[in-house]
């Protein structure tokens, strides 16, 4: 394979957790619920889809698997939150500590089992082309699946009836109820997506890019996620541009290192994934000249309809 | 049936039994899960909640890891109040603990009293000027301080450990990443005999006390208030959104560098690559629990502190694996931010109607 | 789950056997020993702490009824360190193994307050009367799969993972290098520092990157085993870390270095047993089995297997050092004259890499 092809396919797989947990989060969060429990989710998806994998020897019940565990955190979360309107940063936090705790103690049974890597869908003819052929194809489902979610993400939120719903409750809860849409239930619905994404990416994690279970694998990953959906200013496909640009420039750091091009201490290169992020950041805020406040603007603010 | 209902304002009776209700209901269900497990729930409680602090050692550590928590918790809740939303205390905390501990370095063998006041200065600009970088992008151009701050933190944690692998390193140390021992000038030395509780913890209580006096008496503590609650109003009654970005980000990367000042120079003694455990993480929690007061940031501090003793002491004394104590402490966390409910709504029983409301 | 639940089980039953014993017969009470580790990582990593726990497990199992033990995982270097190694001596354990450099300082300053308490303190330099030292000379394993990677290795190049540039990880460099280019004069070692012990994402990221830069075998001194994956997967070899990872990579896996502490543990707890435990500094290896090379993979042919055990027998006999001259450094300039070799003492401390290393 050309080393630069081989390359960007890295990028890919490094991309891939983060624009799954990101894009969930993203969706939560245009929905004004901020669900810092990422990086826990992750973790209990990671678990229950390698369990179930290694278990029943079906990927696809691994991956149903994660995201239903991911899904049960969030619905802890949404309880918790939207029901009796607890803080919604401190809940998320707490939520990252319990699943880190649950997470391990369900699979202590599992470290050093190793478990057969999802499959990769090969189109016969077309995996076999040059360059095109491992970039596009050859891939594993999530990594479809999280570019596809992009897709769907951009078209609900943007051209749907249903996504605009889910916005108004983002951006004026309280205008929202007054037309008559489900404030809370709209809500739970869209934390309850934002923990099946954690969840896959977690599964991508323990099935795809290490296919193992080792405690606390995620290594601060959802909050580089979190970190993504502010990134992207909360559009679905900037949120793209950010997991790549971030996964690309950890890639490239650790390839800077193999060739011996900088001479500099390795914690300086090892820094550059996250000085990028701020730079491009603001480089993007410099040119657009404007000022906009991007984020939705109930964010984080409970909600209880009037009685 | 039961119909919730906003309670007109805060109900203070609630405000001080919830917190025994949330502990009593953790209790519980935590007594069910050690069951579940094989475990004997009296001894694994006990463990926890008891044995932490049933002796002075025991009470002085439980003030030595609440200290940085007190300390972040305070600066993060004013940000907090008014909508600034510094995530990244972890790394300020690096900062303070690598401008603080770099003075301490660099006069090692000077033993004098103004060494350590130096350390000070030096640990809270440090903090500030981590947290300076966050508000400049936030006021300047609306760059998000959520993730400047959290991506800031990461750099943190590198820096430091490029400084303790590389030109910091102990030329004694046999090469293993981390500083020489400060000098006796640049310790904070125990207050209580027999505990390792340095003034850390007074420091923490004045500030948590002056914060207190600064919100409920002046007019810029009010300020926070008013931007955080109605930006349009406050704009209206001329108040400077970009000063209380400053001021807040800058007060809690200052505090934030002075808890890391009181680890190194307190119990650590010198700089290691790894100088907290995520207290700047943990205190947002603390903030949060603490509504956003510093009273309320106090009490949290400690009772978060005694969840993570205790959580050590079960693995010792009941030899529960630490995923367990883990889980646990996720459900006290849920249990006290859940019962936080019962403050500001209640339940009343209502009378079933028939009709249209009914069907 | 269940195979938790069995582990648990089984140490529930060891601590109620304890319990048992102790008020019924004093005679008993004295002949029974407690022991006490401290963690830094879960136990869960499938590395290092993994691999320590395997030694506690040993423990259990050669001394029964005579010992019970206690550990707690993931406890971070600094203050929480060391109020952890206190409350396991305050508890009466008897003999408590701090399994991290990064636990020096507190396991000293612990070991003055409790005389009495013995303290064993993995890959550290200081002692006391109640202090004791034990590593594993890690870098004797490594200049056997140097051997191998020197006669199998097609492009010249191999992929080193390194966690942090301290003189354990240094000194492995440097003798897998002198060992490779032994076989091999013209052969690099790309060095990738990921900055962690543990990260199995980015231990694969660096795994790939270095593939695709011409590294036909992957080596690592970082915990997991997503680096030997990868090269199972790409169709290049490696070589496991601290336990034999062959499951993950039954074709790939040439060999592993595997760290074995039970039988140390073992000997340590029963020296306190029969009164004659002693302070010491122990740097034991292949010769006594403290690191053990894993049985080879399919990969490597006969006269290699010959040659990597004679070099093996060569260690334990002591004919053959794995830093003998001469050795030149990285600029080219010889640091080592022929004849001789580097002492213990320069090996604790390396800092420098010989030719041949590209960090």
């Amino acid at each position: 394979m050309d080393p630069i092809v081989a390359t960007t396919v890295s990028v890919i797989s490094a991309a891939t957790p983060l624009l799954l947990a990101a894009n969930g989060e993203l969706v939560a969060e245009k929905a004004g619920v901020l669900n810092l429990g990422v990086e826990g989710m992750m973790l209990v998806g990671a678990v229950s889809g390698f369990a179930v994998t290694l278990i029943t020897g079906s990927a696809t019940l691994g991956i149903l698997a994660a995201a239903s565990a991911g899904a049960l955190l969030a619905l802890l979360f949404g309880l918790l939150t939207l029901g009796l309107m607890a803080n919604q940063v401190a809940t998320g936090l707490a939520l990252t500590i319990f699943g880190v705790g649950v997470s391990s103690l369900v699979g202590a049974g599992f470290v050093g089992t190793p478990v057969e890597r999802l499959p990769r869908l090969d189109i016969p003819g077309l995996s076999d082309l040059p360059v095109l052929g491992p970039l596009l194809f050859g891939h594993d489902a999530l990594v479809y699946l999280s570019v596809a979610m992009v897709a769907l993400t951009a078209w609900f939120l943007g051209r749907t009836r249903a996504g605009m719903i889910l916005r108004a409750c983002g951006e004026n809860d309280e205008a929202a109820h007054a037309l008559g849409y489900p404030v809370i239930a709209v809500r739970f619905a869209a934390v309850l997506f934002g923990g099946v994404m954690s969840g896959l990416a977690g599964a991508f994690l323990s099935l795809s890019y290490t296919p193992m279970w080792v405690e606390a694998m995620t290594a601060g990953r959802g909050w580089i996620a979190l970190a993504l959906v502010v990134f992207a200013a909360w559009r679905p496909w900037r949120l793209l541009i950010g997991a790549y640009l971030f996964g690309g420039v950890t890639i490239l750091q650790l390839h800077a290192q193999g060739l011996g091009l900088f001479a500099v201490p390795s914690q300086v290169l090892s820094m550059l994934p996250y000085l990028a992020t701020i730079l491009v950041l603001t480089l993007i805020a410099a040119g657009s000249g404007r000022r906009r406040l991007d984020a939705p603007a109930c964010l984080g603010r409970p909600f209880r309809p009037p009685a | 049936m039961l119909r919730i209902e906003a309670r007109p304002e805060p109900s203070r009776r609630m405000l001080l039994a919830t917190p025994f209700l949330a502990v009593l209901l953790t209790v519980v269900s935590g007594a069910l899960l050690f069951a579940l497990l094989g475990r004997d729930p009296l001894v694994s409680l006990h463990a926890f909640f008891v044995t932490p602090v049933s002796s002075l050692y025991g009470l002085g550590e439980l003030g030595l890891k609440a200290t940085p928590l007190i300390l972040i918790g305070i600066g993060l809740a004013a940000g907090f109040r008014a909508n600034v939303w510094n995530i990244g205390a972890e790394g300020q905390l690096v900062l303070g603990a690598v401008c603080g501990g770099g003075v301490a370095l660099w006069f090692w063998e000077v033993d004098a009293p103004w060494v350590f006041p130096l350390m000070v200065v030096a640990a809270v600009a440090g903090g500030m000027a981590w947290a300076a970088i966050p508000a400049f992008l936030k006021t300047r151009l609306e760059v998000n301080e959520i993730l400047v701050s959290l991506m800031l933190t990461y750099v943190a944690v590198l820096l430091l450990s490029a400084l303790v692998y590389g030109p910091w390193k102990d030329p004694e140390g046999f090469n293993f990443p981390q500083s020489r021992m400060f000098g006796e000038a640049a310790l904070m030395p125990p207050v209580v005999e027999g505990t390792r509780l340095h003034a850390g913890i007074l420091v923490a209580l004045a500030v948590a006390l002056a914060a207190w006096l600064w919100q409920a008496r002046t007019l810029s503590g009010f300020t926070l208030k008013v931007v955080g609650l109605a930006p349009a109003a406050a704009r209206f009654a001329g108040f400077e959104r970009r000063r209380t970005v400053w001021l807040t980000l800058l007060l809690g990367g200052g505090l934030a560098g002075l808890a890391g000042l009181f680890e190194v120079a307190g119990p650590i003694g010198q700089l290691v690559p790894q100088v907290s455990p995520g207290y700047g993480f943990t205190a947002i929690i603390v903030a949060f629990l603490g509504r956003l007061h510093p009273v309320g940031v106090v009490l949290a501090a400690l009772l978060v502190a005694l969840s993570y003793i205790g959580g050590e002491t079960a693995q010792i004394e009941a030899g529960l694996p630490q995923a367990v104590t883990g889980v646990f402490q996720g459900m006290l966390l849920f249990f006290l931010l859940a019962t936080d409910f019962l403050i500001r709504y209640r339940l009343r029983p209502v009378a079933r109607r028939r009709g249209a409301e009914g069907r | 789950m269940t195979l938790k639940t069995t582990r648990r089980t089984l140490l529930a039953g060891a601590a109620a056997t304890g319990a048992l014993a102790l008020p019924g017969s004093r005679l008993l009470a004295t002949e029974q020993v407690k022991a006490g580790w401290v963690y830094v990582g879960p136990i869960g990593d499938h590395g290092w702490t993994y691999t320590h726990d395997q030694g506690r497990l040993d423990v259990e199992k050669a001394l029964g009824d005579k010992v019970v033990t206690t550990y707690v995982e993931n406890v971070a270097e600094g203050p929480d360190a060391e109020r952890v190694i206190r409350q396991l001596a305050a508890s009466g354990n008897d003999i408590i193994f701090a399994t991290s450099f990064g636990f020096m300082n507190p396991v000293i300053r612990v070991a003055k307050q409790f005389p009495k308490v013995k303290f064993e303190h993995a890959t550290g330099y200081k002692t006391a009367p109640n202090v004791a030292v034990y590593n594993a000379r890690f870098h004797e394993g490594r200049t056997v799969i140097g051997t191998i990677a020197g006669r199998l290795s097609k492009s010249g190049i191999v992929g080193y993972i390194a966690s942090f540039p301290i003189p354990e990880v240094v000194m492995g460099i440097n003798a897998f290098t002198l060992a490779m280019r032994k076989r091999r004069p013209d052969a690099q070692i790309k060095v990738v520092w990921v900055n962690s012990w543990y990260d199995p994402g980015k231990e694969a990221d660096a795994a790939k990157a270095l593939i695709d830069q011409g590294a036909d075998i992957i080596t690592q001194h970082t915990d997991s085993p997503a680096p030997l994956q990868v090269a199972e997967e790409r169709g290049v070899s490696g070589f496991g870390q601290a336990s034999d990872m062959r499951k993950f990579a039954p074709n790939a896996q040439l060999t592993a270095i595997v760290d074995h502490w039970g039988p140390y543990y073992v000997e340590r707890v029963k020296a306190v047993l029969e009164g004659t435990w002693k302070s010491h500094i122990i740097w034991h290896g292949l010769k006594e089995g403290m690191v053990q090379i894993a049985p080879y993979g399919p990969r490597v042919p006969e006269e290699v297997r010959a040659e990597a055990d004679a070099v093996k027998q060569g260690i334990i006999d002591g004919t053959l050092h794995p830093f003998a001259g001469p050795i030149r450094d990285q600029a080219g300039e010889l640091r080592v004259p022929e004849g001789q070799s580097l002492s213990d003492e320069e090996l604790l401390k390396m800092d420098w890499y010989v030719e041949g290393v590209q960090a």
